[in-house]
């Protein structure tokens, strides 16, 4: 028994922190909401380059093997800098098309995804593909079929305006049949977690930045209990939901990770809606910054899965 | 990473298991606190001494096995699960005992933890006083130094387990008008039953006399029972509080079981789709808390020093605690109304856990200055 990230792991984790810390990533979120991929595309291959994308990928189409526990790792530190694009739903087709019984479509497809080349992005039927305007890549999920979507329908804008999603167009190449959905969402719902989680650990991050700074009646509102208190139960939803978070990413059982995506999600939203109590007025607008990660809280809770769906999941399992 | 037992814990696991198979009682036992309860308790603590289960995690020594903390949560897990009685000892071993192996003398040692494992000797704690709750620095029971010991006089309160318990340890003011309340206090062991002592139970919420108010009239310590130095209590008991609460005074295994529990009553009564997501949370926090336990036990074994963090787990399990008996409550319907049912009382004892072992706002002050990084501020 060691439940500790080691060395490598954390290190990991810090040299992706300090490329994105260098990477300004708000502007890139920001040309992303507006559909100008440019500067996205630019970080994705930094980001690929890092090694994330190649952590969900098999050793023979080219990734380094899967290692769910170093992409959660990873996701943290990509949630916790609002990078935008389709990044759980690069993974989830990753993990999707590593488990098709003909490896063809692996062959072709996934060299591309671990090196950073191509993004992907993956929906079932009627529900949303997020990105479907920037990726090369769509997997469509239908009745025991996957299908290499030929196109998408137009932009349907989300609470959060970094996430662009649109319908998938039916028909297309058919790739396999009886996709393994089942593999896929728990890696999607490991991706979002991490994310999530990432999300409220950065929330909380400027939020303390915030009320250390901002005075009110002569001494810095962080002095006063009903702020502090605040902060604290924040601080203690995200520390327990990170060894959900890591020990899902550890064991992969489903009621696990049901339970991490649920629970992140939440603590990540709580969270967010903590920032914006104390921030007052300027975390209510969209020029603030803050505003990347408010409004992701509030999309990534139901992205893979609903609150009371992963419930479910847990007292099933 | 590495989420799994060693094979050897897991054949400590089953031979924890099959003794608590053949010697967990059928029925449950009356009441910890109540007299009759107390004395089948105490014998419980016996018969688990008996076969070296009472105090695992002790030097084989004074009783126990040497348990690593890991093997300590294998033997917790399979404790409740097995539905095994309430730790009447819990006070002395998760608070005196770790005390002494730090700061205690060998001769200390030797008289005191023997006892405390049989059960033989219950320890009750005494820091609380009417005027010293939260600030519990501000208190004014005084030891006065006497020849060969000391004399304490004052009031102490909310004393668990002192209706029926033999000792209690505490702190006790020895040097009076220093700059900082936090100094001249001095860490002392007390006979109950010694002259001078005066012990008012209190009926908690249900009645049952859980604690109790301590009147001190100049008992005579012998300055064998003093633990460290004079002068330094608080610096002893605040250094085995912080570390002792992060990862012993409540197992995951006791909220482990307690969430099966509670699956299972939702199950039986026919999976109330109401309640699901409930049930569902006090799986997912008992997990949750299980996980957190083990990366803190995994950083304590790597060397590190666990310190405000766990003012973190403290507001954790006693909200969580609540929430869980409120569900079973709720699932039983007009039976959750009644005193006697099988999560009546862990109820009633659920509701103290906010407010006990430095109340939920001290712990979530401590949180926000202490890893946060935020101003002091007026409490």
């Amino acid at each position: 028994m060691r439940f500790l990230l080691d060395t490598e792991q954390r290190a990991f984790a810090g040299s992706l922190d300090a490329m994105l810390t260098a990477a300004d990533t708000p502007s890139v979120v920001r040309d992303w909401s507006r559909g100008d991929h440019a500067k996205g595309r630019a970080l994705w291959s930094r980001v690929a380059g890092a090694g994330v994308f190649a952590l969900a990928v098999p050793e023979e189409y080219e990734g380094v093997g899967r290692l769910p526990l170093d992409l959660a790792v990873a996701f943290v530190e990509l949630g916790r800098h609002a990078v935008p694009g389709p990044l759980v739903e690069t993974v989830t087709a990753a993990a999707l098309l590593s488990e098709l019984g003909d490896p063809a479509p692996a062959k072709r497809l996934l060299p591309a995804l671990a090196s950073g080349e191509s993004m992907a992005t993956v929906a079932r039927r009627g529900s949303y593909a997020l990105d479907g305007d920037a990726v090369a890549v769509r997997l469509s999920l239908t009745d025991g079929e996957v299908r290499l979507s030929p196109g998408h329908g137009p932009v349907r804008a989300s609470l959060d305006p970094a996430r662009r999603r649109t319908h998938l167009h039916p028909g297309g190449e058919l790739l396999a049949t009886a996709p393994p959905f089942a593999t896929a969402l728990l890696w999607a719902r490991l991706a979002t977690a991490a994310q999530a989680l990432g999300v409220g650990l950065a929330l909380l991050d400027r939020t303390v930045a915030y009320v250390r700074q901002r005075t009110q009646f002569g001494v810095p509102i962080g002095s006063f209990q009903a702020v502090k208190h605040r902060l604290a139960d924040a601080k203690v939803a995200l520390e327990f939901a990170r060894p959900l978070v890591l020990g899902a990413a550890a064991t992969l059982d489903p009621a696990d990770v049901a339970a991490a995506k649920v629970t992140a999600c939440e603590a990540a939203y709580t969270t967010a809606r903590t920032a914006l109590q104390l921030h007052g007025a300027i975390g209510y607008t969209a020029e603030y910054d803050l505003s990347l990660w408010l409004t992701k809280a509030r999309a990534l809770r139901t992205a893979w899965g609903t609150p009371g769906e992963c419930r479910a999941v847990v007292v099933s399992g | 990473m590495d989420l799994t037992n060693s094979p050897a814990d897991e054949a400590f696991r089953a031979e924890a298991r099959a003794w608590l198979d053949a010697h967990v009682p059928a029925e449950p036992l009356p009441s910890l606190e109540t007299e009759e309860g107390f004395a089948a308790h105490r014998a419980w603590e016996a018969e688990l001494a008996a076969d070296r289960w009472s105090v695992v995690s002790w030097p084989e020594e004074f009783g126990g096995r040497g348990a690593d903390v890991f093997r300590w949560l294998v033997f917790e897990e399979e404790y409740y699960a097995a539905g095994a009685p309430g730790r009447v000892g819990q006070n002395g071993i998760s608070l005196l005992a770790p005390t002494l192996f730090e700061h205690g003398t060998e001769e200390q040692r030797a008289r005191v933890l023997p006892s405390m494992a049989t059960g033989e000797t219950v320890w009750a704690q005494a820091w609380s006083e009417p005027e010293a709750g939260s600030d519990l620095a501000s208190l004014t029971s005084r030891a006065v130094r006497t020849d060969g010991g000391w004399l304490l006089s004052g009031q102490k309160t909310w004393s668990s387990r002192a209706a029926f318990a033999d000792r209690a340890f505490g702190l006790f003011r020895s040097e009076p008008g220093t700059p900082r309340p936090h100094q001249g206090l001095t860490y002392l062991m007390f006979d109950l039953h010694a002259p001078g002592v005066t012990v008012r139970p209190i009926g908690r919420l249900d009645g049952k006399p859980a604690f109790a108010e301590l009147f001190l009239d100049e008992v005579l310590v012998p300055d064998e029972d003093v633990i460290g130095e004079p002068g330094q209590g608080w610096r002893i008991a605040m250094s085995t509080t912080a570390e002792e609460r992060g990862l012993t005074l409540r197992s995951p295994g006791r909220f482990l079981a307690a969430a099966d529990r509670l699956a299972a009553l939702w199950r039986e009564g026919g999976e109330d789709p109401f309640t699901r997501d409930r049930v569902a949370d006090a799986l997912i926090g008992a997990r949750a808390y299980q996980l957190f336990t083990y990366a803190a036990a995994s950083r304590s074994a790597a060397g590190e020093r666990l310190g405000p963090e766990s003012s973190l787990n403290k507001v954790f399990w006693s909200e969580y605690d609540i929430a869980l008996h409120e569900t079973a409550l709720d699932l039983l319907g007009e039976e959750g109304e009644s005193a006697d049912t099988g999560w009546s009382e862990s109820y009633v004892f659920s509701l103290a856990g906010p407010v006990y072992a430095g109340t939920n706002e001290i712990q979530r002050d401590i949180i926000a200055e202490r890893l946060l990084g935020l101003p002091r501020g007026r409490r």
